[in-house]
Formats: structure tokens, sequence, C-alpha cells
């Protein structure tokens, strides 16, 4: 097997869980469960391989590979051919979020063994084949590939969620759809404009092009395209106002579902405001870096605030997403290194953190039938396990130094503190604020008053321990040594800054 | 003409028309001496082996040179060889569908004329694909136009199809007379009805009354072959009579007759304005300055398209309107005439015809199953059969233009074209791009009948061959051409010189 195919294997290989699914029968549970957690372990391991392959010094440049795909001909004369090639690539960045996908999926399909109650095989096909897409998006090096894994996202979780969610979930499903399809469809705009006017969707190539002051764009336009760009992104992170879908998504879609959304989905938008907004269109991006920082704060603080006056506990986790992607705004604002690496690390950081909170909710819910926080009080008599890993987790998310939360922040600010003093000031109230409301959450729940009894309510237990566990393991692995992060990165960052003049 | 120069004439340029015609004689003839007692399906294969061979003889055809007889009225240019063969894989699809169509109600008295006026239809509009001239394509329009309106009332004592073919026919009588005033004027002016001499005697065209006369025959022309498309503003025809045809019927016209439309709209505005100067020689010619007007249409027609299916309960009529959007984005492809206008639209109609086809034909299951034509009879699909849910799944997706299937990329090219044309048509393509995604409303809609809303009743459907035949044909080429869209285009670039055949 030579490297070029590692990433094509990487991405597909869940597909061919899919085909065995087809051919089970719908009342082989079991089987179904085990075929579905199987198929997300190939990408795993490739994951760590190419992961083992850059510790080992090798360049990740081994793994790329471009293949001729599609040429639209005839459009001029002069430049007969348009094409588009099917090119998947891995940076540092990118493997990144490749192994936080992985991790998460496998994670995600182990914690729907537990969620999901009926038709099992519909749900592990659909799931594979959001795996499939979110893989494809962080390893697609074109934009019209980038696209097409994008929207293959979109399909499955409108059915995971309006199949198997809570009770308004079909609700919830169409917000979804409608939302991110506006989303796209101003993304697509952007590509096709870039594509006709370029005559190329690489990204590296759209660097130089857009890059070189005599090109095709003006300056005007390419300012047009970026904030097109921002808002497209800005409903996936998600950056308010675009924001509603998201929370409805948060408390009515299956918590497995909503593990993979939170931990993976929301993190396409960080990606692409980095990866494209910021690669592509760096000048752009620093004429309007005051913009996106006060965007920040904002998502920063209204988070938040909304977050501390919450009775439901998915909704305080909901707000408290957006809160932290304006963490990620924040850092990416500040144009330097601190930041940027801040902003990244609080996309992994965030990833897990928030799946391992929606796991544990995900848990509770199932076990005491509400997640209101009231009704939960004195959990930590009945589920000492759920509870203690649920205020660890909490802990986590509030930036306690030694988890992975405390090194994203810390990054993040310093990074904007050099650049924006005044807005980083403000900003800190929200770390603030951050402690106050998970605070009150989760000591509302693990030692508040009990309104119940927990008489023969089960613990954590057996293969509910393994995602709860890996995924502390991680928060604390980057907490107390971030290098497992920062050395892939270093590449990438060079780039960027490169890229801001820098 | 003496007999000898008529038999010197190259009569085998015709002969996918000769044998469309001759399976129609012969299946006329068979009906009137065959038993009252015998089924009349066996004359329905007949005819898809007819469109079978008209299809191998256009196929043969292919990659050859430019010929014409009778004067230029009819020729064969790479043009009309493209349209001819996706005209056939529709005629040939929907005939499939036409023997599996066996409504409780029943057609079997006519069953025979069912399936040769779709020939006969199909004859109109394989024979406007190789117009040269406006007589041609005027009676190829006709042929067309007025077998579609008695197939659309085909069942007799079945109230809405009688209303349906009513209101066909009136709404087709007044576009066609619309459409024949705009040709009487561009022939008043050039006294010519040959499509190349006109272009020729229009490139000098110089009193700007003449200028104005043409703008006239331009609006007249575009306005009423837009009836034939389902475009606005002769749009409101769609939803009546796709709901209360036989629904090979819906299919026919949703498909062939707009394939057929949009043949004719290329092959006239293309020859007869793409040269007309509007001030004097070498000067922009009329069709450009024509452009907005071209818009403006197509940004109606995505609109309503899309908003008005937002509301609809029944299924045919919600893609009615869905038809009405498609020819809004394919409008948008020849509004933005870049030189890719000719494998963009051709692309998206083949993705369009197998896309539509296929989702017609579970309908026309599930309707003939339901006895109405209510979305809500979709309401647990999944349950009752599988395989048609998650088939009907992929159609509706690659309607939706989600990437992965053949509706993807064809609008990939629409927008390409659209944002290549110098002036780029950055407002026009939003609109389609928008349009597209308040399309997700309705298709998805139907999605959540069939994958979240639990069966009406849990009879078990069964899925007749020809069927089967299209749903296969649709999903596979649907799939197919989204992942390898480098099948269809290569087929065009290397054999079919669309460009270089028009004007010849």
């Amino acid at each position: 097997m030579n490297l070029q195919s590692i990433l094509s294997i990487l991405v597909f290989s869940p597909l061919l869980g899919i085909i065995v699914l087809a051919m089970l029968p719908k009342t082989q549970e079991k089987a179904i469960k085990a075929v579905g957690f199987l198929a997300t372990l190939p990408p795993l391991i490739l994951s760590f391989a190419v992961y083992a392959h850059f510790l080992a010094g090798k360049s990740l440049s081994d793994f790329s590979v471009s293949v001729p795909w599609i040429q639209f001909h005839g459009i001029n004369a002069q430049e007969p051919i348009f094409s588009v090639s099917y090119e998947l690539a891995v940076s540092g960045f990118q493997l990144v979020l490749v192994v936080l996908t992985s991790v998460v999926s496998t994670l995600a399909a182990i914690g729907a063994v537990t969620f999901i109650k009926k038709e099992w095989k519909g749900y592990f096909m659909l799931f594979l084949l959001l795996v499939t897409g979110m893989l494809g998006v962080f390893t697609a090096e074109n934009l019209i590939l980038f696209f097409i894994f994008f929207e293959v996202t979109l399909i499955p979780t409108f059915f995971l969620i309006g199949k198997w969610g809570y009770f308004e979930k079909e609700k919830a499903a169409y917000s979804f759809l409608i939302y991110n399809g506006l989303g796209s469809a101003v993304l697509l705009i952007v590509i096709m404009i870039l594509f006709a006017k370029t005559g190329t969707t690489n990204i590296e190539l759209l660097k130089e092009i857009v890059g070189d002051p005599s090109g095709p764009l003006s300056a005007d336009f390419k300012l047009g395209l970026f904030i097109a760009l921002l808002v497209a992104f800005g409903v996936k992170l998600p950056i308010f106002p675009l924001h509603s879908w998201m929370l409805r998504v948060h408390v009515q879609a299956p918590p497995s579902v909503v593990m993979i959304h939170s931990g993976i989905l929301l993190k396409i938008g960080a990606y692409g405001l980095i990866r494209f907004g910021m690669g592509i269109f760096p000048n752009q991006f620093e004429k309007l870096a005051t913009l996106i920082a006060i965007l920040g704060l904002i998502n920063l603080l209204y988070g938040a605030f909304l977050a501390f006056i919450q009775t439901d506990f998915k909704m305080v986790l909901a707000y408290s997403s957006i809160s932290h992607m304006g963490i990620v705004l924040i850092g990416l604002a500040a144009m330097n290194e601190a930041g940027i690496q801040g902003a990244i690390f609080q996309v992994v950081s965030h990833g897990l953190i928030s799946a391992l909170l929606f796991f544990l909710v995900g848990v509770l819910y199932e076990r005491t039938e509400t997640s209101l926080i009231d009704n939960l009080g004195g959990l930590a008599k009945g589920m000492p396990l759920a509870a203690g890993f649920l205020l660890a987790g909490a802990l986590g998310s509030l930036g306690l130094p030694g988890m992975s939360g405390f090194v994203s922040e810390f990054m993040a600010f310093l990074g904007l503190f050099k650049v924006q003093p005044w807005i980083a000031a403000v900003g800190t109230i929200g770390i603030i604020m951050t402690a106050a409301y998970l605070l009150r959450a989760v000591l509302g729940m693990t030692y508040g008053r009990a309104h119940r009894e927990f008489d023969g309510v089960l613990d954590l237990r057996g293969v509910e321990l393994v995602p709860v566990v890996v995924l502390m393991l991680l928060i604390v692995l980057i907490g107390v040594y971030p290098s497992v992060l920062s050395s892939p990165l270093q590449a990438t960052l060079e780039t960027i800054m490169l890229g801001l003049g820098g | 003409m003496s007999l000898e120069t008529f038999q010197q004439l190259n009569w085998s340029i015709m002969t996918p028309e000769f044998i469309i015609l001759g399976v129609i004689a012969v299946l006329v003839l068979c009906d009137l001496f065959m038993p009252k007692t015998l089924d009349r399906k066996i004359l329905g294969w007949v005819g898809i082996a007819a469109v079978f061979a008209a299809m191998a003889a256009t196929a043969a055809m292919v990659g050859g040179p430019v010929q014409s007889i009778l004067h230029d009225t009819f020729r064969i240019d790479s043009f009309s060889l493209a349209f001819k063969l996706l005209l056939l894989c529709g005629g040939v699809l929907v005939l499939f569908l036409a023997v599996s169509y066996e409504p409780k109600d029943g057609v079997e008295r006519y069953q025979a004329e069912f399936y040769y006026l779709f020939l006969a239809a199909l004859l109109g509009a394989m024979v406007m694909t190789s117009s040269g001239d406006l007589i041609t394509l005027y009676i190829g329009l006709e042929l067309l136009s007025i077998t579609s309106y008695i197939l659309a009332g085909i069942r007799k004592f079945h109230l809405q199809s009688n209303e349906s073919a009513m209101k066909y026919v009136i709404n087709g009588g007044i576009s066609t007379a619309i459409t024949l005033f705009g040709m009487s004027y561009v022939y008043g002016l050039t006294g010519t009805t040959n499509l190349l001499e006109m272009a020729n005697k229009l490139v000098t065209l110089a009193n700007s009354n003449h200028v104005y006369l043409l703008t006239l025959a331009f609006l007249m022309l575009v306005v009423g072959l837009a009836f034939k498309l389902a475009a606005a503003p002769f749009h409101m025809w769609a939803p009546d009579v796709y709901q209360g045809a036989p629904t090979p019927v819906t299919a026919f016209l949703s498909v062939v007759s707009k394939i057929a439309g949009f043949v004719i709209l290329i092959r006239i505005l293309l020859t007869v304005f793409g040269f007309a100067a509007t001030k004097g020689q070498g000067s922009m010619p009329i069709l450009y300055d024509m452009q907005n007007y071209l818009a403006v249409i197509a940004a109606a027609t995505m609109i309503i398209g899309n908003v008005v299916a937002l509301r609809q309960t029944d299924i045919k009529r919600m893609f009615a309107y869905s038809s009405i959007a498609h020819a809004g984005y394919l409008l948008v492809a020849l509004t933005s005439l870049t030189t890719n206008m000719f494998d963009s639209i051709w692309f998206y109609l083949l993705a369009y015809l197998l896309m539509n086809l296929g989702a017609f034909a579970i309908i026309q299951v599930i309707t003939e199953k339901a006895g109405g034509t209510a979305i809500a009879d979709f309401a647990g699909l999944y349950r009752r059969a599988p395989v048609l849910a998650v088939a009907m799944g992929i159609l509706l997706i690659s309607l939706a233009g989600f990437p992965g299937t053949a509706g993807f990329i064809g609008k990939l090219n629409i927008f390409l074209g659209a944002f290549y044309a110098e002036p780029a048509h950055y407002v026009l393509a939003s609109i389609m791009i928008a349009t597209t995604v308040v399309s997700y409303f309705y298709y998805f809609g139907v999605m959540t009948q069939m994958f979240f809303r639990p069966p009406a009743d849990d009879s078990k459907l069964n899925i007749p061959f020809g069927i089967l035949v299209v749903l296969i044909v649709a999903v596979v080429g649907s799939i197919l051409l989204g992942i390898m869209p480098n099948i269809a285009f290569d087929f065009m670039q290397n054999n079919l010189d669309i460009i270089g055949d028009f004007f010849k």
C-alpha cells in the first residue's frame, strides 16, 4: 500500500461499513451495532498512523494525492479546460482535526450503542456517511471537493436529528437544514466566483492568485468575497446573530449526534475561517480584524450571560458553545502566532470537552429523563462517577490550568492583549462569567438540594466509561503537554504568519 | 420536384423519424385489426423497440458532417443529434412508465392510442430539433402540442383529466398564437422562413424601426415559447395539467416537452437574433441587448416555481412547480450566453430527465396504490418499501442539487457560466442559489413523509417491471453522472461540435 492512497482509504473506509450494514437484516441489533462501531476504527487507526508518520519526522506531503477528475470544457477558447482534481492532503492543522474527528466519531459510535433505541441500521448507515463527509472536509485540497464533503455532512445530519431526536426534532432538523443550506449557498457563490475568475479552486494556487495585487480580482471584490466567506462560516461556527439553529439542534438531537455536531461539525466553521478566510484572504482578514474581535467578544459575552440564566443543562452547554466559539474568533482576530494558536487549541479543546459533556448529559437524561438542573440536584449521591466526571469536564471547560481549556484561552487572550488590549480586557469578563455559569450549573446538579430519590438509578458503567475516560485523558494530556498539539501546528502557523506578512 | 430528384435526396438522415413514423402507422393498423379481447400492452413494447431503433440510428450519425435536405428545412447537425438523443432517452423511459400504467378506473379502452400518441408527440419533438426553417419548426411544435393535448385528456371519464386537457388546449392555443405572431414579424422583415438566410439578412439591418419590430418579435417569441418550457409568464397551466393528466403523460410533459421547448427556443434565438445588429453592421447583436429580459424571466420563473411549490399538498402539483423552477435554472444558462451554454443546458437536461422521470416512476406507483395524489400518501414509505424510499430520497437529493448527484454537477456548470460571462450575472446566479435553498424545504418535506411519518396502511407495494427499469436507469444515472460527470462531458466534447456546426 503506497502512502498516497492512505488518505483516500481513511476518508472512504466508513463507506465499507455502510455496505456491510446494508446487507445485514434489520433485526440483528448486536451485529449492526458492532459493524457500526468497527467501521469507525479504520479511520482512527489510519489517522494515528499518519500522526506517527509525522512524529517520526517525515513530511506530511508524502500523503498528498491529486488525480484529474472533472473537466468543464468549452467555457472559452483560450483556456479550454476548467478542471477540478480529486486532491486530498493533510497539513499539521488538518491532521489535528482529522485525529479529533476520528476519535470523537469512534466515541460517538460507542455512545450510539447506548443512546439509540430504534432503527439502528438506518442510524449507523447515516452516521458512517457523516463520518466520511467530515473526514473529507478536513482533507480536501480544493474548494469544490471541500464543498462536496461539506454538503455530504448536511444530509445525514438532517436525518439523524429529525428521526432519532427528542420531542421537537423535526423543527430542529429543518432549522439546521435551512441555516446551513443558506450558509453553504453563500459559500458556493464565493467558490464559483473564484473558480470562474481564476480558473482554479486549488487552495494553494488560490493563495498565490488572490495574493497577487495585479491578479484578476480587484481589492473591493476580494473584500466582498471575504465578507461572504465570513457569513458562510459564521453560520456554521456559529457567530451571533446566526446561532439560533444551533441551540435547537443541541437540545433536540440525540446525544451521540450532538457529540459529533458540537465536537466536529461546528469546528468546520473555524477550520474554514482559518484555512480559507485567513489563508486565501489574509489582507482582507487584517482589515476586518477589529470587527472580528468585536464579533468574538459579543459571542463570548452573549453566550456566557445567557448560559447563566438557563434552567436546562443542555441549554447551558449550547450557550457555552457559542461563548467558547467567541474565543476562537478573538484568537484569530489577534492575527499573531499566539492568538491563532490559541484559536486552534480552542477548536480542539472544545471539541473534546463538549463531546464529553454532551455524552454525560445523554447518560443523565437516559437514566433520569430530565436534564433540568433543579431536577438533578443531589446527583453526587446517586451517580457519583457521573457527577465527578461532569465536574471535571466543567472545570476543563472553564479553563482550569492543567486542562486543555486553559491553554487555549490563555493563548488566545495573550494574542489579543498584544494588539487590542481594550477588547481583550472586556473579554476577560467573559472568562469570569464562564466560571460562574458552569459552576452554578454543575454544583446545582451534583451537590444541589435533592428533589428526588436516586434509588435504582445506575451510575456510569461498562462501555459508557470508555468515551468518558478517553476524552478526559485527552483533555488532561493537552493541558499538561500542549506540544502534542503545537508541534504539528508549527508548520501551519508559519505559513499563515507568512501570508499575514508578519 | 421530379421523381428523380426526389429519389436522389439523402433520405437516410431522416431514418430515426421514419422509424417512428412507420411504427406509428403499424400500431394504428394493428389496433384496428386486433381482436378486442387482446391486450394492447404488446403494442407498447413495440413502441419501445421502435424508440430504441431510432436511438441507434441517431447514435450512428453522431460525429458525421452537417447535412441537410429539402431546401435546408431539415438538417442534421451536432445540436440536433445531441438533443434528439436526449428526447429519445426521455421518450423510451416515458413509454416504460406508460406500459406499467394501470390506474384503478382503467384506460384499457384507449390503451393503444396511449402508446402511439406518445410516439407521435416524440416525432414532433424530433422534427423540432432538426428544423432549419420556421415552417418545419412550427409543424414539429404543433405535432407535439396537439398530441399532448389529447394525451392529457385521454382518461375520458376522469373529470380532472378532462379539465387538464381543456386548460392545456386553451393556454397552448394562446401561446402558439403569440409565437406565430412573433414569427410573422421576422418573416415580414426578411422575406424568408429559412433560419440561416434570416440570420444573414439581419446582419445588415440598419433601419431603427426594424430594430424596434425585431425587439417586439423577440419578446413575443420568448413569451410564446415560455409556454412549452413552463416558464413564467406562461407557467400557470402546468400545475393543473400535471395534476389531472395520467402520470406517464405528466412525466412526458415535464421532460420531453420541456426539452423540445428549449431546443426551439435556442434554435430561434441564436440564429435569428444572435447576429441581428441593433445599430448598423458590427454592433451589439439584439440577443445581447435583450439579455436582461431573459434574466428577468429566468429569475421570475425560479422564484415563482420554488416559492409556490412550498405550499403544495399534492405531489404532482408540487412537481409541476419544481419543474417550473428547473426551467428557470436552465434559462439562467441561456441568459449567460457563454460558449459552454450548450454543454451546460444539455447536461442539465440529461440530469433533469433522469431525476424527474425516476421521481415520476415512484409517484406513479404510490398514486396508483393510494388512488389520490396527496403528498401525505408518501407517509411511511420507508417502512412499506425501503428500496423505493431510498431511491426517491436519492432522486430528491439530486433535484435539490446536493453533491454526489448529477443535479449538483449540472448546477455547478450553470453557475460557472453565469459567473464567467462578461459582464457576470451575479444577481441572477445568486437568485438561483438562494431559490435552490428554498427548494430544500419542499423536497425534504417529501423526505419527512417517507422517513419520519408512520404509514397510513401497511400494504406492500409491488413494482412493475417497467417502473423498475426506469428507476434503475434514473438512480444509477444520477449517481454516476454526479461522481463521474466526465462520461457525459467527454462524449459531448469528443463527438459533437455544437457551436461549430450550428451556423453551417
